[in-house]
């Protein structure tokens, strides 16, 4: 291990790290432009330049010399001055004076560091260069002017999106940004290409021009476009969000969110809910309605009924407060009948581990093999598939797939499209598996069929044959695409003893013996066709979508970027969203909404603030107390073991952009589908 | 004896009349017949704010909002979009000019020399919702005040 001095600082530091990390873990910041944590060096901005004492007399950039034994280093010297002063004078020469209408202004790497090494005037009297703007689709707005050509984007594109399509062109002067043959960027990652870039040449185009980053609140809080539970950043001004970004946790999603988490957010201000309505007798149109109102409708429909009658369902949003509130709700009223899978997956939730991603997210990287059941990671959980994806290009592991075959952005070897595809597998393999810590990923289109259970069977037997389940690794991991999924499942908001699940509930409502459902954000289906019109239905959620369709009665409840809230990922990690702005009009929060019906039938529920439920959920359920931590799921046996059907694992119909009530109100959203679309159809006729 | 002799001279009252005299016909007038006539004031004077146009007509002001940042009052509220042509401009510039201390901290933040405080200060109003500019009111003020703005900030100009 070498020992290097950095401004009079000794430190050790493994073989191979640049001088710039070893200085970053001891505190002293270098400037740098092209160099990111997560990319490869290339060392072309010469920003990071410093002396390193006996070495040769000139100054070396940082970012690509790694520390040798002796190393003496100075990052504050005159040399260094000047080389930087030096480096940004020529950096500063092609770039515009246009900070104040540039959206960057105020958080950009290159205003910053000029503050510390720039001239206030320049030397350069010619003309500046100018370069044309690139199209890079609906959400990435590009003033490729101001442009460093620190390659950052393109570095990113290629090793981390794996849509290689952004490049360099031309040399010196005229060396420019751009991509092969006018490509948009067909990369649901293509929002953390602003945030990588270091000048704003490539800003949000949704963004543009609205806010500037000195006068937004940030609330820190969690994503719930998709399982993965994303840690984001949510930036305010007054009620309105204004924009969406990352957060580091290395352990979810390291740094980078995925486009619908990030640009799904104008979705938050359009089709809302703001008020109470209620299904007009006579029209039957919704119209107005004040709570009272409605809550008496309420409780004149549920007089009299069997708890038998009524039903639930908690849709792919619920928060787990809302999903508890709605079970002791449930309880009360005597009714067994509740479901969280309103996706139509069909799987055993008795066990925890058969639910869960077991290996947790950050598994992936020891993970030596990987076998991809019925699931496109790549849509239903981006930041997962990156992950794979460096799994892959780091450690060339072999990557199979069961399922449709789709674009994943790395190679894999297609199995077949049918359940008999694993169990060839095992067939071929059982016991012979060489891989240390192979990993199965099942997606939810595996059980989004009648005999879901019996899948869910073969798939446990198939990960104890291959070996991916044993002591100390357990690589059977169920990928979610709901955000609100394991937090229900965990809660136990599932059929109750002699209740009924999903399809047996709609079924109910078709043939009357269902009277009342409740639905709790539950927009996955379409409730129009799928519930019968003689059941009366109350639907509490924030957007006019699917389930506000069909109700009867409207409540209206907050988004998730108006609540603070508990939130289950796919592995099993509980996290805190925070409250960032305040609900529309008269929306309210779930749990509240709940609370005040229970109230109006004289069954009140026992909490009255946030504060009571939580301790009601962390009592009968303590592992969801700890907040930001996995509690390990048990391995067990689960699923049926009935007859599996010889039918393929079905595709993802939905699409990546508009999945769920927030990304179809979404106007950028919408152009994302159709711009996306377009493309696929032009580069199809270009073939 | 000395007070009582200039008690009974009245000595003060006669020196007093001879200053009014003096002030009355000898000495230049400094009082000025206001509101129709006006005293002068300095090019750096910092009264009722405009926002300015180009020659060609087109606002200067491109949104960059650090004259929001930088109101020490919070007088200013900016919000922002893309033009239809692309360019960068205010939906929204209003300044409550009750809170205005006129301090003059905008017109030193602005990049473009769009909002500047003019030399009008007679713009006192009977309500004070009256008192609310919005971006019409300041483009207008822009337009009325223009030709003396622009000769302000010329002389200005060298000590800038």
């Amino acid at each position: 291990m070498p020992k290097v001095t950095i401004n009079n600082m000794e430190i050790e530091v493994e073989q191979g790290t640049s001088i710039l990390q070893a200085a970053e873990t001891i505190g002293v910041e270098i400037p740098r432009f092209c160099y990111h944590d997560r990319l490869s060096v290339p060392a072309n901005c010469r920003m990071c330049l410093v002396e390193v004492e006996g070495g040769p007399p000139k100054p070396v950039a940082s970012c690509a010399m790694a520390c040798s034994d002796g190393m003496v280093v100075k990052t504050e010297s005159e040399m260094v001055k000047k080389a930087r002063k030096g480096v940004m004078e020529m950096l500063l020469i092609n770039h515009p004076l246009d900070c104040p209408i540039c959206d960057q202004g105020g958080e950009c790497d290159l205003q910053d560091q000029a503050y510390g090494y720039g001239f206030d005037r320049s030397r350069f009297h010619e003309n500046k260069r100018a370069v044309k703007d690139k199209d890079l689709g609906p959400l990435i707005k590009t003033v490729m002017t101001r442009c460093i050509n620190c390659t950052r984007c393109v570095r990113f594109a290629e090793e981390i999106a794996g849509t290689p399509v952004l490049g360099q062109f031309n040399r010196g002067e005229d060396a420019e940004i751009g991509t092969y043959i006018n490509e948009i960027v067909n990369t649901e990652l293509s929002g953390n290409l602003v945030d990588i870039c270091p000048v704003g040449a490539l800003t949000s185009k949704p963004y543009a021009f609205k806010a500037r980053s000195w006068e937004l609140e940030k609330t820190e809080t969690i994503d719930v476009h998709d399982a993965v539970g994303s840690n984001i950043r949510v930036d305010s001004r007054g009620r309105e969000v204004m924009r969406i970004l990352p957060r580091l946790h290395e352990e979810v999603n390291e740094e980078w969110i995925s486009d619908r988490s990030r640009y799904s957010y104008d979705g938050l201000a359009k089709s809302r809910l703001d008020r109470p309505f209620v299904r007009d007798e006579e029209s039957g149109k919704l119209r107005e309605a004040d709570w009272n109102e409605a809550f008496d409708l309420i409780k004149a429909r549920l007089s009299g009924l069997k708890g038998e009658e009524i039903a639930a369902f908690a849709g792919d949003l619920a928060d787990v407060e809302s999903v508890v509130a709605l079970k002791d709700f449930m309880t009360s009223l005597g009714s067994p009948n509740m479901d969280c899978r309103t996706d139509g997956a069909y799987f055993d939730e008795t066990k925890r581990a058969g639910y869960l991603f077991n290996s947790g997210i950050s598994g992936i990287d020891e993970a030596d093999a990987i076998l991809l059941v019925g699931t496109n990671p790549r849509h239903e959980a981006t930041i997962i598939n990156a992950r794979i994806r460096r799994a892959w290009l780091e450690r060339k592991i072999p990557i199979s797939l069961v399922g449709e075959a789709v674009d994943l952005t790395y190679p894999y070897v297609h199995l077949g499209d049918f359940p008999k595809s694993v169990e060839n597998l095992v067939k071929e393999y059982a016991g012979k598996v060489k891989s240390k810590k192979p990993m199965m990923i099942v997606g939810m289109n595996a059980f989004r069929r009648p005999d879901g259970q019996a899948i869910h069977g073969m798939l446990q037997e198939a990960a104890e044959d291959l070996g991916i389940v044993k002591k100390g690794w357990n690589g059977f991991n169920i990928l979610h695409d709901a955000a609100g999924r394991v937090g229900a499942l965990d809660v136990g908001f599932v059929p109750q003893k002699g209740g009924k699940g999903f399809a047996d509930i709609l079924a109910g409502t078709k043939d009357g013996s269902i009277k009342v459902l409740f639905m709790l954000n539950a927009d996955e289906f379409n409730a129009r066709v799928n519930v019968g019109w003689k059941t009366f239905v109350v639907y509490i959620g924030h957007h006019g979508d699917h389930g506000a369709q069909r109700a009867d009665v409207v409540l209206p409840s907050a988004a998730y970027t108006e609540k603070d809230a508990l939130y289950v990922n796919t592995e099993g990690r509980v996290q805190m969203a925070k409250r960032a702005v305040s609900p529309p009009g008269d929306a309210r929060v779930d749990w509240t909404i709940l609370r005040a019906i229970s109230n109006h039938i004289d069954k009140p529920l026992p909490y009255d603030s946030q504060h009571e439920l939580r301790d009601r959920v962390f009592e009968e359920w303590p592992h969801l107390s700890k907040i930001d931590q996995i509690e390990l799921a048990k391995w067990g046996k689960f699923g049926k073991k009935t007859r599996i059907q010889k039918d393929a694992f079905a595709g993802n119909a939905l699409g990546y952009y508009l999945t769920n009530a927030i990304c179809r109100a979404s106007p950028t959203m919408n152009k994302c589908t159709q711009a996306f679309k377009q493309d696929i159809e032009y580069k199809e006729a270009a073939e | 004896m000395d007070n009582f002799a200039r008690a009974f001279f009245l000595t003060e009252i006669v020196k007093g009349f001879l200053l009014t005299l003096k002030y009355m016909f000898f000495v230049p007038r400094v009082t000025i017949n206001y509101p129709h006539e006006k005293g002068p004031i300095s090019p750096r004077f910092r009264g009722e704010h405009a926002l300015r146009r180009y020659p060609n007509g087109e606002e200067r002001c491109i949104a960059c909002k650090l004259c929001e940042a930088i109101c020490p009052a919070l007088a200013i509220t900016i919000e922002a979009e893309p033009r239809d042509d692309g360019s960068r401009r205010t939906t929204r510039y209003d300044i409550d000019m009750t809170k205005c201390i006129y301090c003059g901290l905008c017109q030193e933040a602005c990049p473009v020399d769009a909002i500047v405080e003019g030399p009008n200060f007679e713009f006192a109003t009977e309500t004070r919702e009256e008192l609310f500019y919005n971006k019409e009111k300041l483009l207008e003020n822009g337009d009325r005040w223009e030709a003396q703005i622009a000769a302000n900030l010329i002389a200005n100009a060298p000590y800038r």
